[in-house]
């Protein structure tokens, strides 16, 4: 009791303040900031109301309703939408179930993510996608209650989770008669397949990467030196376009396509990228870590696997995650060799007769999206790494 | 104990694994390459083409919208390298412009005004969290929307803005410009005696002080002095005028040069805003406080105390957002600004000679990075030892 009241003690009292106080102390406290305040004020009304006049005025919105579908699914089969769904129930459930196990910061993503989709069943689709929003509401809470405290399970989710990206990709794209070919994957669900698969591919080739140019063997660590210098040296478009151009060069019998191509060119890139993160954190861990490790009689990949990379890798979350964010961003520029992810369609929309001269209203609707992903990106970001204690140590 | 050592057997000795692991690593990759190596050349003579570097000296015979002097009959070199100079000047124009933006908005953003540091948030998240790609697009259809040339829209009659770009006035040499020179060059002197004086007496008696205080007052008065004192207009500037369709004299930016260019600028801005801030805030608060109670004043504070030590820091990643932007600026492409990277896809789709083409847009690009970043680490490395001294 006597430790409970010191602590409560130790609390700094709440600054209460006045509206006007506040007002005063931030914005008028001294002459060149009432000077500064008044210019920000013009500035911020100039802004807003050239924006909120060219939006309810002039804009005309209707382009985006009349190619919502094909913003998000590009020209993805009409009758076989039923394998989107089916992913992102799949991936509901998981998500559900990880909330109940772990609590904490992924409830609240979970949280944050049904409410997203509760938004979705009040927008005005038609009654069967309102549904199906609604279903994907329902199954993350009723996953959530079945999966809630147990915690033995955990291991299984991961297995899940582990699971669920090569499923992903086999559901989407089926076999035989009804197959999708990935020529057909279009709009943000190709923008995030790509995301998805430079970062989950690019980031065990960049601590592979980091390890070998850490290395102590010569050979191995100039050759991957010269590789992540020389790729970091030129832009992501050269390497794309050598991915479309000089993969049927290298490999004449391979008709691999050009999904695939850019998904190679892609991860390649970010690799280069992601060993130099891991390379920033593989250097601030101590040499005590590696001998001590050492002394205890572990090999080289234990030491690295249960040692050094998981201090390193925590150590260097927010660069990581910036990598993958940009990454994110990244995925665009294959609208320039021809894909027709979230910026070709928007592209490919404003070039359409019926909807000439509307750049700006769908060039901004996919800003927003790509906006609304990166920034969540960097929120989850900081979110874990606070979760994880970085920077107070 | 000798028998000890011997008794290793070489495939457990760790010097021997080394080599090794290494000559496997190494015959490996050489497999690799030779397995490209063959494959390529089988593919190149599937598509009937050799791989030389004679085709460079072909004509070109495409334009190029802008840029250098150029003509369709040059040779594919000096095509290649009129796209070099497009990349070279939207970088260099793009990094001033970007390191103005990021300075402006770093700053603002530790303003003690509550509604500037807002703003300059909500300008590094916006611009940060949007694919450049997406920016530059936008700012292009923005501009082509601008008015039309008759209706252009001026600024003191000297820039206009129209839908077919930016005319701002050029600067020529005028009939006194080479006495004007002279007196630079005069002015130049002074100012260099000046200030190694004015540094000898700072260091004689040991107290901070800016050091070029005699220096650029008189290299300035030299300068206007020079200015009036020679016969006829050493400098004469040349305003855009509007003829019956068109603008004529002056200076044009192209709508994809302009797009370009402030697409980059902002979206490396709000990068470069966040590095300033955080060097800045890397400054512990007591350096501030102790200064404050040694007596320096803000501006000696900030000039002695805090940029010294926050410009080491802010240096290295500034250093990888230049080479971002520079390497970005092939994003050009996108709207047919002939940068080096859409003049060499050009060629490329000309001659069918991509592995060539390739490796000359690749080393050049390597070559500013490389350049670049050496500069930079010289750069670092003087202002550190100048720190420590």
């Amino acid at each position: 009791m006597a430790t409970e009241e010191k602590a409560q003690s130790h609390k700094p009292p709440r600054n209460v303040h006045s509206p006007q106080e506040w007002l005063r102390q931030n914005l008028f406290n001294t002459w060149y900031n009432v000077i500064l305040s008044l210019l920000s004020i013009g500035f911020i009304l100039f802004i807003s109301k050239g924006i909120l006049t060219w939006a309810f005025t002039e804009a005309k919105w209707s382009v985006i309703p009349a190619n919502l579908q094909l913003i998000l699914i590009g020209s993805y089969p009409r009758d076989q939408i039923w394998r989107i769904w089916t992913v992102i129930y799949l991936l509901s459930v998981l998500l559900g179930m990880s909330a109940g196990i772990w609590h904490g910061i992924v409830r609240r993503f979970a949280i944050i993510l049904a409410c997203v989709w509760l938004i979705c069943a009040i927008i005005p689709f038609q009654l069967a996608t309102r549904g199906l929003f609604l279903g994907i509401v329902v199954s993350i809470a009723i996953s959530y209650l079945i999966a809630s405290n147990k915690i033995s399970w955990h291991r299984w989710i991961v297995i899940g989770w582990l699971l669920s990206f090569p499923m992903t990709m086999i559901v989407l794209r089926g076999f035989g008669e009804n197959a999708v070919l990935t020529s057909n994957w279009g709009g943000l669900l190709l923008t995030l397949i790509l995301a998805i698969v430079g970062i989950c591919a690019s980031f065990p080739l960049g601590v592979f990467l980091a390890l070998c140019r850490q290395s102590k063997l010569p050979a191995i660590r100039w050759i991957s030196t010269t590789y992540i210098e020389t790729i970091r040296g030129v832009p992501l478009i050269t390497i794309l376009f050598m991915g479309s151009v000089l993969i049927p060069i290298f490999m004449p019998e391979m008709n691999i396509d050009q999904v695939v191509r850019m998904m190679i060119g892609i991860t390649f890139f970010s690799a280069a990228y992601m060993a130099e993160n891991v390379r920033g954190g593989l250097q601030a861990i101590p040499r005590g870590q590696t001998e001590a490790a050492h002394a205890l009689g572990l090999n080289y990949p234990k030491t690295m696997l249960f040692i050094v990379l998981p201090q390193a890798l925590r150590s260097v979350i927010p660069a990581i995650v910036g990598q993958f964010i940009s990454l994110f961003k990244d995925t665009s520029l294959v609208s320039i060799i021809g894909l027709i992810d979230l910026l070709g369609v928007a592209k490919s929309i404003t070039a359409n007769r019926e909807w000439l001269g509307l750049q700006a209203e769908v060039y901004l609707f996919a800003a927003v999206i790509y906006f609304v992903f990166s920034y969540s990106m960097s929120y989850v970001s900081t979110e874990v790494e606070a979760s994880l204690g970085v920077g107070n140590t | 104990m000798a028998n000890n050592t011997t008794n290793i057997p070489f495939w457990r000795d760790i010097r021997v694994l080394r080599v090794l692991f290494q000559i496997l690593f190494l015959v490996g990759v050489i497999l690799l390459a030779g397995l490209l190596y063959t494959n390529m050349q089988r593919g190149l003579k599937n598509l009937n083409l050799e791989l030389s570097l004679d085709f460079l000296e072909n004509e070109a015979g495409f334009l190029i919208s802008e840029g250098i002097e150029y003509d369709p009959s040059d040779t594919y070199l000096k095509a290649f390298w009129v796209g070099v100079m497009n990349t070279l000047r939207v970088s260099l124009i793009g990094v001033v412009c970007a390191t103005l933006l990021g300075l402006f908005f770093g700053i603002a953003r530790l303003s003690s005004n509550w509604l500037v540091r807002k703003i300059a948030t909500v300008y590094v998240e916006c611009f940060r969290n949007i694919p450049l790609l997406l920016q530059i697009l936008f700012w292009y259809t923005a501009i082509l929307r601008f008015p039309l040339v008759k209706d252009s829209f001026s600024l003191f009659n000297s820039v206009y803005i129209n839908n077919r770009g930016i005319y701002i006035p050029a600067l020529q040499s005028g009939t006194g410009l080479s006495t004007w020179i002279v007196f630079l060059c005069v002015g130049l002197i002074i100012a260099t005696i000046l200030y190694i004086i004015r540094w000898r007496q700072l260091k004689q008696m040991d107290i901070p002080g800016f050091r070029a205080k005699w220096a650029l007052p008189a290299f300035v008065v030299v300068a206007i002095c020079g200015w009036f004192l020679t016969p006829g207009k050493p400098l004469a500037t040349e305003l855009p005028v509007l003829n019956v369709f068109n603008f004529s004299g002056g200076l044009r930016l192209t709508p994809e040069f302009t797009a370009v260019l402030i697409g980059l600028s902002a979206y490396t801005g709000a990068y470069i805003a966040e590095i300033v801030r955080s060097g800045i805030q890397a400054v512990s608060k007591g350096q501030r406080e102790a200064a404050r109670a040694v007596g320096l004043n803000g501006a000696q504070t900030l000039r002695l105390i805090i940029l010294p030590q926050s410009v080491p820091i802010i240096i290295p990643p500034l250093t990888s957002q230049y080479l971002n932007l520079a390497k970005n600026s092939s994003l050009a492409v996108a709207m047919g600004f002939p940068d080096m990277f859409a003049v060499g896809n050009t060629i490329l789709s000309q001659t069918g000679q991509s592995i060539p083409v390739f490796a000359m847009v690749m080393l050049s690009y390597l070559t500013i990075s490389l350049t670049t970043s050496a500069a930079m680490n010289w750069y670092n490395s003087w202002i550190n030892r100048k720190g420590r001294s």
